[in-house]
């Protein structure tokens, strides 16, 4: 080591964020909204990371919980319905070196952007993916989304929807090269966080869906799970998430499993009730995308000269006697 | 030679001479130029042997414009009138702009393909037919009788046709003579025209290269009996005189040219999703980028591909995605937020037949209003149609220049024309201000917002993430100069009026384009894109024959450069000439009120209030030459 440990001390004094570092104004969720939780999550793991807000970016799609960028006070893009997979990708393929995150709704993901989803697990960049499934379509009051359950009376089912709901969590365990799948819920904050968190250390496209509340069309849809703890079944392992003695109290449902257990993962997946919470599968070896096609190559001008005359070349009638 | 020998039928009037020795020496026909077409079914290899004449030509100094002749199956039956798969190559003395009017030499590997290119119109009246007379003795009685049949029919009707036996000449050599017959055909080609043989085994050598020697040595072979085989038994020869070049030429097709440009550019991600005719430009680019750096990255859809793109510019390097109509239409939401936050962005929309899926081979020019309109609200955008395969490889460079320096979104408008043909242009210069600077990742001055509109030019500096104290959230939401969503009716307006005086601001910057021809007359004939070459070739004769006509090509067509006004005033009637389709007055509902104009003469018409006629084809092929002669034939005498 060759830094003076004072010049080392400075740094860290510089680079050091608080939690007030990463907020940015108030937001306009309606009271009691899961959004809310899931940003307080994401802001104490961005202060717990320390992550540099220049070089953080946030891309969302349509709907409220894509509003969540404008809350952060670090880099966003504020997307297009259904298109922030994409979007993201193209960020970090261009800046490998920028840390993404991407906020999704259940419409966002799972129906306009349903395509994007299924290959962006298939790419495996290296983003945090939240999928803010509140099973209804929000901002545009009240609307059957893919992840409603059965029979839920909405605007445009009246009678009750038609279908069986469609289960995210086992759509992604589906495709190929998923490397991290996880569900939590917005109302057990230090789970919601625990999870996150792994979510973000995890090297890969790390798949989160939480189960949010929406206090404004389905006001008591989740109740009997947000007051039975025991309807609720905490995933833990060694290398998964660990549940706390506080959380442990309330929270009696549990098992254990190994996070690289797929076929296990697979039936978790289809339980509803009690509704499983935390990590669901995780492969670390999966190649990420961007690594695979990155270029290690400096394109100094001399470099991108060289180049593309050798492509000219290729192209190129000579006038006699200049052949090259 | 028995079977090309045996006269069948009395009809035949000419047939290579089977004594293998011409009576006397040939008569060598000087020509300014000639089309030639070489067509076989697909796999045969006429578009190699195509493009190998396009670039012996080409390395001997001639002018050349090659255009494929593409089936739109992969492998249609064989022998089938819609199987056709080859080449056109016009080889002139001069300096060649356009595939020119209807072929005067064709080499037909089965008397099916033929027919499809008779069908189409594409053989001169009287045009020299070689036809491979290996079908006349087929042991399946249908084919022999089709082939009769079709031979008798075309000599009827005035085709020179000439019975060659490139089969069983080939297979004097080869085995399989399926395999080597282009070859052969090649070296008929060299010798009618009177080619540098030497040059087209050099060529050969380039073509084949990567394979093993004998590969070589056996079309050389193939080269060498196709070329005395017609030397001693074909009658005619020409001699087309030409200047042998003086400086270093590339030739390359206009989705090469994109491509290189895009090299040039400095752009080094291309997000793609297959469509045709764009993707041979990506294919290119898959290849060339390993050795410039960049990547292609094939999306899951076209609207991903476009988004990935987006993300890519904001994230600080200009990005591209090249597509053709169909996915240029799925394209308009992700052009539409790329505007509404300013993104740089390129998008390159090589058209096609259309709507829908339309023609997916074939050319048109149906995309000039969606390209400028599209997307939902006021999306203003750059619009540049490059004219000539070097255009579009210059075009690019200014493309992400213009993306970048204005945050915009510029679209190039290219076609199935200048796709697929070939045309030489002077090897271009590197210049190390082509490329793209990296991102900056400078402090963003205190104060300065992400949409610092400048009152009057709309410009604000961009803010790249990286860069200390520039963190905000970009929103296609409307939104104020913090990138804050507003839907103030007030803010609302003034992102709207930015993001327009940027396309003014860009206007500023452009020179009037140049009139071909006097600056006064009676007719002026302005075009866009790919119909350069045939407009001012017609242009060109007709002036020469005394009438005063000249026309404009416009390459920035939003916006549209000054002084157009000025111009069109110097003349008594103006029209424009578009590869699309457009209503026609003598249509038995059409009228003045309900016409619908061609795009190009509907803009200018509403710009500037000028009554500017339209004449539109939309056959799946570049305008001709001569079509364009008769038009503005025809509105001359209007007057």
């Amino acid at each position: 080591m060759s830094a003076a440990p004072t010049e080392c001390l400075l740094r860290l004094y510089d680079e050091h964020h608080e939690l007030e570092d990463y907020q940015k104004g108030v937001t306009r969720w309606c009271p009691g909204c899961g959004d809310n939780a899931i940003l307080t999550a994401v802001q104490r793991l961005c202060r717990t990371e320390n992550l540099d807000p220049v070089k953080t970016v946030f891309v969302s799609g349509i709907g409220c919980s894509s509003r969540l960028p404008h809350y952060m006070n670090t880099y966003g893009f504020h997307g297009i319905h259904g298109r922030a997979l994409p979007i993201a990708e193209g960020v970090k393929m261009s800046r490998p070196e920028l840390t993404v995150f991407v906020n999704m709704g259940d419409g966002d993901c799972c129906s306009i952007g349903a395509a994007h989803w299924v290959h962006a697990i298939r790419y495996n960049m290296d983003l945090t993916v939240m999928l803010h499934d509140n099973q209804i379509y929000g901002l545009t009051k009240k609307q059957a989304s893919p992840t409603s359950p059965i029979g839920l009376k909405s605007n445009t089912t009246p009678k009750g929807a038609y279908l069986e709901a469609l289960n995210p969590l086992t759509v992604s365990l589906g495709v190929t090269n998923v490397s991290f799948v996880a569900q939590v819920v917005d109302w057990i904050p230090e789970v919601l966080y625990d999870v996150l968190h792994a979510a973000f250390l995890h090297k890969g496209l790390s798949f989160v869906r939480i189960l949010q509340r929406c206090p404004e069309w389905l006001p008591n849809m989740l109740d009997p799970w947000v007051q039975d703890p025991t309807r609720v079944k905490l995933l833990y392992h060694e290398d998964g998430i660990k549940v706390s003695p506080s959380v442990a109290k309330v929270y009696t449902t549990t098992e254990e499993h190994d996070p690289s257990n797929m076929n296990r993962a697979r039936e978790i997946a289809s339980e509803v009730d009690p509704v499983p919470v935390g990590i669901l599968y995780r492969n670390d070896d999966v190649p990420c995308y961007e690594d695979l096609r990155r270029d290690p190559t400096l394109r100094t001008p001399q470099f991108v000269k060289g180049g593309l005359e050798a492509e000219f070349d290729k192209f190129t009638i000579w006038p006699e006697g200049e052949e090259h | 030679m028995p079977a090309s020998a045996s006269p069948s039928t009395q009809k035949r009037k000419k047939s290579a001479k089977t004594n293998g020795q011409l009576d006397a020496k040939k008569k060598v026909v000087q020509l300014k130029e000639h089309i030639v077409e070489i067509i076989s079914d697909s796999g045969e290899g006429a578009q190699r042997c195509g493009q190998s004449l396009g670039a012996i030509a080409a390395r001997m100094g001639y002018g050349i414009w090659t255009i494929e002749i593409i089936p739109a199956e992969i492998k249609p039956p064989a022998r089938s009138v819609a199987g056709a798969s080859g080449n056109r190559i016009r080889i002139g003395s001069k300096y060649v702009t356009n595939g020119g009017d209807e072929t005067d030499l064709v080499i037909a590997f089965n008397e099916q393909v033929l027919l499809g290119r008779v069908r189409a119109k594409e053989l001169k009246q009287g045009a020299t037919i070689l036809l491979e007379d290996m079908w006349r003795d087929h042991k399946d009685p249908a084919v022999s009788k089709s082939y009769i049949e079709t031979y008798d029919r075309l000599v009827e009707s005035g085709y020179k046709v000439y019975e060659i036996p490139m089969e069983r000449e080939c297979h004097k050599l080869l085995s399989d003579p399926r395999r080597g017959k282009n070859m052969f055909a090649l070296g008929i080609l060299c010798s009618i025209y009177s080619l540098d043989l030497e040059i087209a085994k050099s060529q050969i050598a380039l073509t084949f290269g990567k394979k093993a020697a004998s590969v070589i040595e056996t079309n050389v072979k193939l080269l060498e009996a196709g070329f005395s085989w017609a030397e001693e038994n074909l009658e005619f020869k020409y001699e087309i005189p030409v200047k042998r070049p003086t400086e270093p030429y590339i030739v390359v097709n206009g989705n090469t040219a994109i491509a290189l440009g895009v090299l040039a550019s400095g752009m080094d991600i291309c997000a793609m999703y297959p469509i045709t005719p764009a993707t041979s430009a990506s294919h290119y680019l898959s290849d060339a980028f390993a050795k410039v750096g960049g990547i292609v990255h094939q999306a899951e859809d076209e609207i991903a591909a476009c988004a990935f793109a987006i993300g890519a510019s904001y994230a600080g390097k200009c990005s591209v995605t090249i597509t053709s109509g169909p996915g240029y239409s799925l394209k308009q939401e992700g052009i539409g937020l790329a505007v509404m936050t300013e993104i740089p962005l390129v998008v390159v929309n090589v058209q096609r037949g259309g709507p829908s899926t339309g023609q997916p081979t074939k050319v048109e020019q149906g995309d000039l209003m969606c390209t400028i309109f599209g997307s939902h609200g006021d999306a203003p955008k750059v619009v540049i149609a490059p004219a000539t395969i070097e255009d579009c490889f210059y075009t690019m460079i200014t493309a992400r220049k213009i993306a970048e320096m204005f945050r915009m979104v510029v679209v190039i408008l290219s076609d199935a024309n200048l796709a697929t043909s070939q045309q030489p242009f002077p090897r271009p210069q590197f210049l190390e201000t082509w490329l793209a600077p990296p991102p900056d990742q400078s402090a963003i001055p205190e104060g300065s917002k992400p949409y610092d509109w400048d009152p009057v030019t709309g410009l604000s500096r961009r803010h790249i993430p990286g860069q200390p104290g520039g963190m905000h959230t970009l929103t296609g939401i409307a939104h104020d100069s913090n990138s804050h969503v507003a839907y103030d009716p007030d803010i609302n307006e003034q992102g709207l009026k930015a993001r327009s005086m940027k396309l003014a601001a860009v206007q500023k910057t452009l020179k009037p384009p140049p009139v071909f021809g006097a600056t006064q007359g009676d007719l002026l004939i302005v075009g866009w894109g790919s119909t350069k070459g045939a407009i001012e070739e017609a242009v060109e004769s007709l002036r020469e024959e005394g009438h005063k006509v000249s026309s404009l090509n416009l390459t920035f067509i939003q916006p549209m450069p000054s002084g157009i006004k000025e111009i069109l005033s110097g003349f008594k009637q103006v029209m424009t000439i578009e590869n699309t389709y457009s209503d026609k007055l003598e249509y038995d509902l059409i009228d003045e009120e309900n016409r619908r104009y061609a795009p190009l003469a509907l803009l200018m018409r509403s710009r500037f209030l000028v009554d500017i006629d339209c004449y539109t084809e939309s056959q799946g092929q570049p305008i001709k030459p001569s079509t364009i002669r008769r038009v503005a034939l025809e509105k001359l005498q209007e007057k």
